[in-house]
């Protein structure tokens, strides 16, 4: 019983060995924040990367895929069984991305993916991405007219980040083409006056006239070696499809498209291609939906010959990780699939490179990946979970949380030290009072456990203040940020860069739990030696003691 | 082995010597002594002879080289530590020069101490009512009732010592250890406490070892000890016994 009331009186009197355990209570604190704040940016990647790719990912080694998606697809759901819940199937190459930004060329390496708009929204959240609502219900690659989100939807902000998507869509697609017409005619009207003033030199000048666009269109056609597009009216129809894949894409070629009241085929690139963040959070946008952009990619051929194609921009993908939104087109699967030749011109079979597996809740994603391993053979197959595919990135995330852990679990180890040290001086105090107990036949067992049990108090106490510390700060992270960017005026959390617009925090008790127990721990073991100092004491000696 | 029952403490041949350095120091060279119960024995001797060390091995603080020390019919040596302490909290009080009192604790609690020590907290739960009542009781009779929650540094010499008396008191214990009690008071208030300690000894029959070199101390005694070179001197004999 005196041990009790010893340590609570200890505990009263001595406010040095408080002073001790604030740093327990701070690495407790600092833990719990980092933890939560990594957990946060961790949840969120897992859930962004999930939402981006399906629960298995089932493709082909080679480019050109493998023909019949569909006896695939019928083959996987007799393996898998009743753990399939929905299946897409998509083309993903490589391919270069062209845009024009007031008159300069801009080039961009991406990712070129080919979706089924009907079934991919079933597989992954991609339609959460996009920014306009109706496409976020279900996906057209028709530009829409406006009503572009100026508000990022996917953050709880209100203020309208993107005043530039306001007037996207066929309004500004018009404008744009309107706003060209009249630049042309201003060049016709100029390169006409010219001609007039100077006859001899008019040779020279026809070159220059030209619109850039025509210019890119001769180079591409160049360099891929096709020929350029030119009408065909009498040759069989679905012979030519087949034969020249940019036949289906551009229909009224030779006809000459009227661009303010038709579109190219539309994609949907990755927000990050096309746009910045500026220091303000706004962000600025490159091209806007509504806007023709270019896109050269190879063929399926043996050898793949690199073809080009323009297309139009009907909504933007973001997915907030940046890796994905600097980096995929999302195309219509049927048309990249003509494009490409991936269509057998004798059975009309269409060839895909991967298969999206959407699982049901709670199926195991390991098994099932097993189970499709063994029925595919592996040199032409590759079956992979989402988890596989980032595993690269998820390891290092979790490395980079050990390693954080390790470091700040050596801030409360050298608190332990701090409890030894001023344990050892309270002992040395303390002596006379343990000869005292002593001889009133307090065993050593009771001496030591008095400060075990009062190491065990600082502890709870130090760690007790850090959870509370710890779970205010990680609770109103985003309120502290902003009080702190309010006091020193500096960005301490640049949306630009993270591409979130608060810091994401989750509290894992678990974790806590973990935190709590090692901190206690260390303050207890740390009170051991001490501890066990006091109760070898010789009760004369320390009577003696003063 | 008749007198062993009548005897509280028995001490034979007991030797303890200090090594410091290559120098032994022989303090005690074969005491011997005894107590029965219900003596009021003074022991005085030179600074030095080795009284408090005697006192210490009677009360279990320390451990001797050679010799016997039986408390209360138990021979102490090669006792496991758990039962020496057990021994010591439940047979011996003692009172030192220097009070020796938790500074932490209030006088009530300094005194209810000895028998936290020997209580665990639940058992504790349920005795503590009746050993505050016996912790009171006791400061009562000392003239300390209204001093209860005070704490030691609040008190003066004479009611710490008052305080540590009832302490050595309240587990109702075999015999009473004493060394110089009055060592650090004045006269009167050295006079009151030896006072107290006599009305002990006569009224509820407490056995007493009263070390001191205060003559006029020691005279209070039934019988005088004296220590010389390590040993009892016998050529003082018991006849300082005051009349009851
Ligand atoms: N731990 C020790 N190490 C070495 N010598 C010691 C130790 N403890 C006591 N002594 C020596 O033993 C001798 C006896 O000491 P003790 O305290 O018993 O004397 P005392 O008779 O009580 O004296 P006083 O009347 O001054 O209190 C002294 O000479 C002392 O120096
Ligand atoms: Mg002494």
């Amino acid at each position: 019983m005196y041990k009790l009331l010893l340590c609570w009186r200890y505990l009263r009197t001595r406010w040095i060995a408080l002073a001790s355990i604030i740093s327990v209570t701070l690495g407790v604190a600092t833990m719990i924040v980092v933890n939560s704040v990594m957990a946060g940016f961790s949840h969120e990647m897992q859930t962004r990367i999930h939402g981006i790719l399906s629960d298995l990912v089932f493709e082909s080694h080679s480019l050109s895929g493998f023909q019949d998606p569909q006896w695939h697809m019928d083959e996987i759901r007799r393996a898998a069984g009743g753990d399939i819940v929905g299946m897409t199937p998509t083309v993903a190459v490589p391919a270069m991305l062209n845009f024009q930004v007031r008159g300069q060329w801009v080039t961009r390496q991406i990712m070129f993916i080919g979706i089924d708009e009907a079934t991919h929204a079933q597989v992954s959240d991609f339609g959460r991405y996009l920014q306009h609502p109706g496409n976020r219900t279900q996906l057209s690659f028709d530009l829409r007219e406006g009503g572009y989100d100026t508000v990022d939807s996917q953050s709880e902000t209100t203020t309208p980040t993107r005043p530039a998507l306001e007037g996207a869509g066929w309004q500004h697609r018009r404008m744009r083409v309107e706003r060209e017409r009249v630049w042309r005619e201003k060049l016709e009207a100029d390169r006409r006056a010219s001609e007039a003033a100077l006859p001899v030199a008019a040779g020279g000048s026809a070159g220059p006239a030209r619109s850039i666009d025509q210019q890119v269109d001769a180079v591409l056609a160049a360099t891929t070696g096709d020929e350029p597009p030119v009408a065909s009216p009498a040759a069989d129809a679905a012979a030519a499809t087949r034969a020249d894949p940019f036949r289906q894409a551009r229909p009224e070629e030779g006809t000459r498209m009227d661009p303010a009241k038709e579109q190219f085929t539309g994609i949907v690139p990755g927000i990050g291609l096309a746009s910045f963040r500026d220091s303000s959070g706004i962000d600025r946008f490159l091209v806007l939906p509504g806007d023709d952009v270019k896109v050269t990619f190879p063929t399926a051929g043996t050898p793949p010959k690199a073809v080009s194609d323009s297309f139009t921009i009907v909504d933007y993908y973001e997915s907030k990780m940046s890796e994905y939104d600097s980096n995929f087109v999302f195309v219509p699967l049927a048309t990249l699939q003509r494009m490409r030749g991936m269509i057998d011109p004798q059975t009309g079979l269409a060839s895909v490179n991967s298969i999206q597996i959407k699982l049901r809740d709670g199926a195991d994603l390991d098994v099932v990946r097993d189970k499709l391993r063994k029925v595919f053979p592996a040199d032409l197959y590759a079956v992979a979970t989402w988890r596989d595919k980032q595993g690269p990135l998820l390891a290092a995330v979790d490395m980079e949380m050990s390693v954080l852990n390790i470091l700040l679990f050596l801030i409360i180890a050298v608190a332990g030290f701090g409890i030894l040290a001023i344990f050892f001086m309270i002992v040395v105090e303390k002596t006379r009072d343990i000869g005292i107990l002593k001889s009133l036949g307090a065993g050593a067992s009771g001496i030591a456990g008095i400060f075990l049990g009062y190491g065990l108090f600082l502890g709870l106490v130090g760690a007790g203040a850090g959870l509370a510390l710890g779970l205010a700060i990680a609770w109103n992270i985003n309120s502290i940020r902003v009080g702190v960017e309010w006091l020193t005026g500096q960005r301490v959390f640049d949306p630009s860069i993270y591409y979130f617009h608060r810091i994401p925090s989750i509290v894992d008790p678990f974790t806590v739990a973990w935190i709590i127990v090692g901190a206690v721990g260390i303050a207890v073991a740390s009170s051991v030696l001490p501890a066990l100092r006091a109760a070898g004491l010789h009760p004369v000696e320390a009577l003696r003691h003063d | 082995m008749t007198e062993v029952a009548t005897d509280i403490l028995r001490v034979r041949n007991l030797r303890k010597s200090y090594q410091s350095g290559d120098t032994r120091l022989e303090v005690l060279r074969g005491v011997d002594f005894d107590l029965a119960a219900g003596e009021f024995v003074s022991v005085v001797g030179q600074s030095g002879s080795g009284k408090s060390t005697l006192l210490h091995l009677m009360g279990l603080l320390d451990a001797a080289d050679s010799g016997e020390v039986v408390l209360a019919g138990t021979r102490i040596a090669g006792l496991p530590a758990s039962r020496r302490d057990r021994l010591r909290n439940t047979c011996v009080g003692m009172v030192f020069q220097s009070y020796h009192l938790l500074p932490e604790l209030d006088a009530l609690e300094n005194v209810m101490a000895p028998l936290m020590v020997r209580h665990g907290i639940f058992e504790w739960l349920s005795v503590r009512s009746a050993v505050r009542a016996r912790a009171c009781e006791l400061l009562d009779r000392f003239g300390l009732g209204g001093r209860l929650h005070h704490r030691p540094r609040q008190l003066s010499g004479g009611e710490m010592q008052r305080v540590a008396i009832a302490r050595a008191l309240v587990t109702q214990p075999q015999v009473l250890l004493a060394d110089e009690p009055t060592g650090n008071l004045d006269e009167a208030t050295g006079a009151g406490i030896l006072d107290t300690l006599c009305e002990l000894n006569r009224a509820d029959g407490l056995s007493i070892v009263l070390v001191t070199h205060d003559a006029a101390v020691a005279r209070r005694a039934d019988r005088i000890v004296r220590l010389a070179a390590g040993r009892v001197d016998e050529t003082c004999p018991a006849a300082e016994r005051k009349a009851g």
